[in-house]
């Protein structure tokens, strides 16, 4: 099942009283259903609050957040963990160095009591490129493109129609990025995920995004469509610099 | 070209307890030139960096040639390479969050360079650290030089550590990954601080990174390095002529803005590169 992703007014602040930050004030934008949707911006704009807060790892926003047109707020627990699901930055944080990659994806498994966890670990595990005989490694035996497809197959292991990338290749090397991008693109139109991807690179969004908007200290400057990068067609000042800089960056320019 | 800065030959580096050699066998010179070393995480680009300001006390150097000026570096005593380290050589490092002092104020550690290797009052060495920081384009210096280090923007503090290595004025700076904790508005800026005052004052750079971008807009010359060895030296601007297999696929698998949406190329690592030398 493909699913959208609709935030209305999300809002956040961090801490209380004078020192108070409000980080997010007012973040509203539409992701249609198989779609893949970017963030992109500086680092601190809020780029990775914003997924913290569809997944509800940070629950005291304010607004509204739907997915499929059902708040994720009113979503029991175990559904919305079988909704969405996140794959962090770096692999070399996000798995837990004392247990193994059995371990790591029977967990979900026994909590949501499905059956036929070896099926359905082996099956997970080839849909990531590795080989079974993997479940019984330890992170430090894994080097870090092995690591970030543990990490996604943790995250596909519920069966979820969302998710969530946050700067998923920015730890890894150009060479294992590509593996990785790969993957998630074969993943995609296999599952019929919709992916809300954060990055700092605009040849990745380029490569794996339908649409994306550029944020900028906490609020979404433009949201642009993947074909105006290339002539660089933003008009908001902050997103023509960033889109300009990559330009040429890359020797366009 | 006249008689090269840097000239190695042969480096190679074992650290302690390993069982093989983390760089094999590399050799390169350096003249008044940006010369680009690339290679992926583990391929040994940042040890010959730190080899070649012999900062690395737990590893076995050893070469035919590590010579520098007039000086062999291997031959070199602790002591005397105090006096080339940071002063006539130096090292940019990736992330200012980490290599500067975070409960010592800014201009102070940067003054530090200073009054290490030359004989001058405190209030010089602030002077110099001033103009030093203005020359890297910090806006208000006076004040920076008050702040902490965490009070400061990550590209600010990578200003601050150009600042610093540059201050003593060495013939040779080693920048190893200076822009990848950056974000990519600020990343030009930096680059483009330490493009000009490389090129002003004739210094030999030896830019590190794992980014083909930056290489090919920022190097005149690349090494590309593969498990410790030099696989392939090129003009960076003929980067795109690459000849070696891995070059080639590196140079592949990165994705473009207006690139066809294909799935990227993917290496396909031979065994017989692990051997193979640098034409």
């Amino acid at each position: 099942m493909t699913v959208s992703v609709e935030t209305r007014n999300l809002s956040i602040t961090f801490g209380h009283g004078p020192t108070a930050l409000k980080v997010l004030p007012d973040i509203s934008f539409l992701v249609e259903p198989g779609e893949c949707f970017g963030l992109v911006g500086e680092s601190g704009s809020g780029k990775s609050t914003v997924l913290r807060c569809i997944s509800m790892l940070t629950d005291f926003w304010k607004g509204e957040i739907l997915i499929n047109g059902k708040s994720v707020r009113d979503m029991p627990l175990i559904e919305r963990c079988r909704t969405l699901q996140m794959v962090f930055q770096d692999p070399y944080g996000s798995l837990h160095p004392r247990q193994s990659v059995r371990t790591v994806l029977s967990e979900p498994l026994r909590i949501h009591k499905l059956t036929n966890h070896e099926e359905r670990m082996q099956k997970v595990l080839s849909d990531v490129g590795l080989p079974g005989s993997f479940l019984d490694r330890f992170p430090h035996q894994l080097s870090g493109g092995q690591r970030q497809r543990v990490a996604i197959a943790r995250a596909l292991i519920l069966e979820p129609s969302l998710l969530l990338l946050d700067e998923p290749t920015s730890a890894l090397d150009v060479s294992v990025q590509a593996e990785i991008l790969n993957l998630l693109q074969r993943l995609r139109e296999e599952h019929g995920f919709t992916y809300i991807m954060v990055t700092h690179d605009l040849a990745v969004v380029d490569h794996m995004c339908d649409r994306f908007a550029v944020m900028l200290r906490g609020e979404i400057t433009e949201i642009l469509p993947r074909e105006a990068i290339p002539g660089c067609e933003a008009v908001h000042p902050y997103s023509r610099e960033l889109i300009g800089a990559s330009l040429e960056y890359e020797g366009h320019v | 070209m006249t008689r090269p800065i840097l000239d190695v030959e042969n480096l190679h580096i074992r650290y302690g307890g390993a069982p093989t050699d983390a760089v094999r066998g590399v050799s390169f010179t350096l003249g008044r030139e940006r010369l680009g070393i690339v290679g992926e995480s583990g391929s040994g680009k940042s040890t010959v960096g730190r080899g070649l300001l012999r900062l690395l006390p737990s590893a076995k150097i050893t070469a035919d040639k590590m010579r520098f000026e007039d000086v062999e570096l291997l031959s070199l005593t602790e002591e005397q390479m105090l006096g080339v380290r940071g002063r006539r050589m130096s090292m940019i490092l990736q992330d200012p969050k980490f290599s500067l002092n975070p409960i010592r104020k800014v201009g102070d550690q940067v003054a530090e360079t200073y009054l290490r290797h030359f004989k001058c009052s405190r209030k010089d060495a602030l002077q110099k650290a001033i103009a030093m920081l203005e020359a890297v384009k910090i806006r208000d210096p006076e004040r920076v030089c008050e702040q902490y280090p965490h009070e400061i923007s990550g590209g600010m503090g990578q200003r601050v550590m150009i600042a610093m290595m540059l201050l003593a004025d060495p013939d040779v700076v080693i920048a190893d990954e200076p822009t990848s904790a950056l974000d990519v508005t600020v990343r030009l800026q930096v680059l483009n601080i330490l493009d000009g005052l490389v090129r002003d004052r004739g210094i030999g750079l030896i830019m590190i990174s794992h980014d083909l971008n930056l290489v090919r807009n920022f190097c005149d010359r690349v090494l590309i390095m593969y498990a410790g060895r030099v696989v392939e030296t090129l003009a960076a601007r003929d980067l795109d002529k690459a000849q070696h297999p891995y070059t080639r696929g590196l140079i592949a698998a990165q994705p473009r803005i207006g690139g066809a949406r294909a799935p990227l190329a993917v290496l396909d690592r031979r065994p017989e590169w692990l051997e193979e030398v640098s034409r």
